[in-house]
């Protein structure tokens, strides 16, 4: 039997067991569209290339499957290259297909022509270009198993026109994935010695800490993380990555550690004398000066990248691989072999901690007008913490990340290395495609909704019913945080007040718009919204003027932190 | 940390964008590719890669920790600190004046390096030597009579052999 190259791909896919595919056509990838007319997978057409790749980033980490992207060549890839970065430095398990000019034509600045792979190269986990449709099939394959293997991340694979039409005999095609690089597996094994070394070191500190990131999330390892930590009882900071892989409603949880992190974590970080790290990679936003980082502690690293480990926290045990069975076989030694931590041992620094918690919780100033911080609080209490947020970046993220209380694994998505404004309504249509049966938020500024605003088609189109909170201020808010902190309040170019009219915006996209100006109509403005069987936009115009607090200045140590705008006035 | 030269090698998959990567991974950490040279080994689909750059050890590590990240990257040696032979080669082009000519291949014989082409007025000396070898034929070549040079990247091979791959 013969097959083109599109059906080739497509078969591929299937093998893949890939059912949804986030795209936009165009002229190099006709053939491939015209297969996925005849396809049972399903199709999400966007309305910009970049809503596809955050969609298939959203529905990635919210399924826990690989997200598929598929766009045409020139604009349409280069359209994506903000997303792959953003899924690179999440390492979120996506493989983009991009269009190609026909192979023959490739060098000659053919229209739409982009070296997409080129411009890719640095923020892809791999790309191919694939020249000939011998290749195709196995291609596809290996795409798949790098993107999800080790240590996730974006796969590119570049299809030439005259590839995907070219045909072939079944027989010809090989699918077996080819690769000879196992660095990501069994490469980097833990062995029990690290293990009972690890253990060790536990029972022999008075005050442990553990922080946790994405890995614990991406190694799919919440529940084995929940059984360590609860059994130790040992007091667990995530990262904005790591949210959701532990219940925050756990006593044992200190929130988020960084520049707006919790008091308590960050002080937590600083006394610690063992810091167990599972799945983290030490962000700057995490470590804040690196020199005053967990200054007394031993550092055990848990994660799966090599390249994680001492690139900027000296560890003293390193144990690479992946978290879940290394979690695993840490729980069975602590069952088996009636592991403790000697009774009374850290009983003073968890009281510590407890006073740490009394000092300075995480609050805010409810006088006045409507503080954002009320309207995600309110949307936490109303959703009863079961909804899947996403975000887009800046105060809102921020926000959202200290005041919606994460109790669930992959319910929480948000763009935390790259920081992509415009990431977290498309990413929202990709999670509620992932999970219908869940309510999605997106909780947004009134900046970076726009960044991505033409998106309400695709979810009206497909009746996608997500909800998009704006916490509405009138300007960048982080930008104008920063000028108001470190530029002598010289708010330059960070005012975008009163444009556009967000709930005229929505309904010409035939989405529902809600619009709360005072404190008192906050709770029912989102009693309204979610209750709407569509999609809603809900415009809330917050205290123009509030700040993300706790703050720790940039490059100043976790100790010092700013606890209010008061604090920082006095 | 010391700053040094460091010699790594890099067993990749023969595949047209493999050097790209390589390269990229190098400048997108702040590296410098010092020298360069690279063939295929006894299996033509794997090259082998030499790099020497400036570094701190600390640092190295890091960038050789990226680079072995490179899918098509089979394994990364560092021959910094092991016993290793290292050579590079130039090619010269003297210009040789009839009445000179047995002074010249003299100083050629002495040094015992290879004449790989001559004419009337011109030859072509082939140098192979380490750093400091090529750097001193070099300061020689310059008092009589050299017009241009090539230079290659370092070669290098480890004394004892290492665990073959694939």
């Amino acid at each position: 039997m013969k097959l083109t190259g599109a059906q080739v791909l497509f078969k591929a896919l299937q093998q893949e067991n890939v059912d949804t595919i986030f795209g936009f056509p165009g002229g190099a990838v006709l053939d491939i569209f015209d297969e996925l007319f005849r396809s049972d997978i399903r199709h999400i057409l966007v309305r910009h290339e970049q809503g596809a790749i955050h969609a298939a980033d959203g529905y990635a980490r919210v399924s826990g499957k690989v997200g598929v992207c598929l766009v045409t060549s020139g604009p349409g890839a280069t359209n994506t290259v903000t997303g792959i970065a953003n899924a690179f430095m999440d390492s979120i398990p996506v493989v983009v297909f991009t269009g190609q000019v026909p192979t023959p034509m490739i060098g000659g600045d053919a229209f739409q022509e982009v070296d997409i792979t080129g411009i890719t190269r640095p923020c892809t986990k791999h790309n191919v270009l694939v020249r000939r449709i011998e290749d195709l099939g196995r291609t596809v394959r290996e795409a798949f198993y790098i993107a999800r293997s080790g240590r996730p991340g974006p796969v590119l694979v570049d299809l030439p026109k005259d590839v995907s039409r070219a045909v072939i005999e079944e027989k010809d095609i090989s699918w077996q994935p080819n690769i000879l690089n196992n660095n990501n597996n069994g490469k980097y094994a833990f062995t029990s010695e690290q293990c009972m070394k690890a253990l060790d070191m536990i029972r022999n500190a008075e005050r442990p800490l553990i922080i946790s990131g994405g890995g614990v999330l991406l190694g799919k390892a919440s529940e084995e993380f929940r059984a360590f930590a609860r059994t130790l009882h040992i007091p667990v900071t995530s990262t904005l990555m790591g949210l959701g892989g532990f219940p925050a409603s756990d006593p044992l949880w200190l929130g988020m550690p960084g520049m707006h992190g919790t008091y308590y974590a960050n002080m937590a970080i600083s006394h610690c004398d063992l810091l167990i790290a599972i799945g983290v990679r030490f962000d700057d936003r995490v470590t804040s000066k690196l020199d005053a980082f967990a200054p007394h502690a031993k550092v055990i690293h848990i994660d799966i990248d090599p390249a994680s480990i001492d690139k900027f926290v000296k560890a003293k045990l390193s144990i690479v691989g992946d978290c879940k069975p290394i979690l695993n076989f840490l729980n069975q030694c602590v069952s088996e072999k009636g592991f403790t931590i000697p009774e009374g041992q850290t009983r003073e620094w968890l009281n510590q901690i407890d006073l740490w918690k009394e000092y300075a919780p995480l609050t805010y100033c409810r006088t006045g007008k409507t503080k954002p911080q009320h309207v995600v609080e309110t949307l936490y209490h109303l959703t009863e913490g079961k909804a899947i947020i996403t975000t887009e970046v800046g105060q809102n993220q921020m926000w959202a990340a200290q005041f919606y209380h994460f109790d669930y694994p992959n319910s929480f998505v948000s763009s935390g290395g790259l920081g992509t404004m415009g990431f977290g309504f498309p990413a929202a249509i990709g999670a509620q495609v992932a999970r219908p049966d869940k309510l999605v938020v997106d909780i947004a500024g009134d900046g970076s909704i726009q960044m991505n605003i033409q998106e309400l088609a695709t979810a009206v189109n497909y009746n996608l019913p997500v909800k998009v909170v704006i916490l509405n201020n009138g300007y960048l808010g982080m930008v104008r945080q920063w000028q108001e902190l470190f530029y002598g309040k010289r708010y330059s170019h960070s005012d975008i007040a009163d444009v556009p009219d967000f709930v005229k915006l929505a309904e010409a996209y035939g989405a529902v718009g809600l619009r709360a100006t005072r404190p008192e109509e906050v709770e029912s403005t989102l009693r309204q919204g979610l209750n709407e069987p569509g999609v809603v936009v809900m415009d809330f115009h917050v205290e123009p003027e509030e700040g993300v607090y706790p703050m720790v200045r940039p490059g100043a140590p976790l100790t010092e932190m700013v606890l209010s705008k008061e604090e920082k006035a006095a | 940390m010391t700053v040094r030269e460091n010699t790594i090698s890099i067993l990749v998959n023969n595949k047209p964008d493999v050097l790209a990567r390589i390269a990229g991974t190098f400048s997108g950490r702040g590296f410098n590719i010092e020298s360069i040279s690279a063939n295929i080994t006894r299996n033509p689909e794997i090259t082998n890669i030499i790099i020497t750059t400036i570094g701190d050890q600390e640092t190295v590590i890091k960038l050789e920790k990226q680079l072995n990240k490179l899918v098509d990257v089979l394994e990364v040696r560092d021959l910094t600190d092991v016993s290793s032979a290292q050579r590079e080669m130039i090619l010269v082009r003297v210009k040789v004046i009839a009445s000179d000519r047995d002074r010249f291949t003299q100083i050629v014989d002495t040094h015992s390096w290879k004449i790989v082409s001559t004419d009337a007025d011109y030859c072509i000396l082939e140098v192979t030597g380490d750093r400091q070898g090529i750097e001193d034929a070099l300061a020689i070549l310059e008092t009589i009579g050299m017009e241009d040079f090539v230079r290659t990247g370092v070669v290098a091979l480890k004394r004892c052999p290492p665990q073959q791959i694939g």
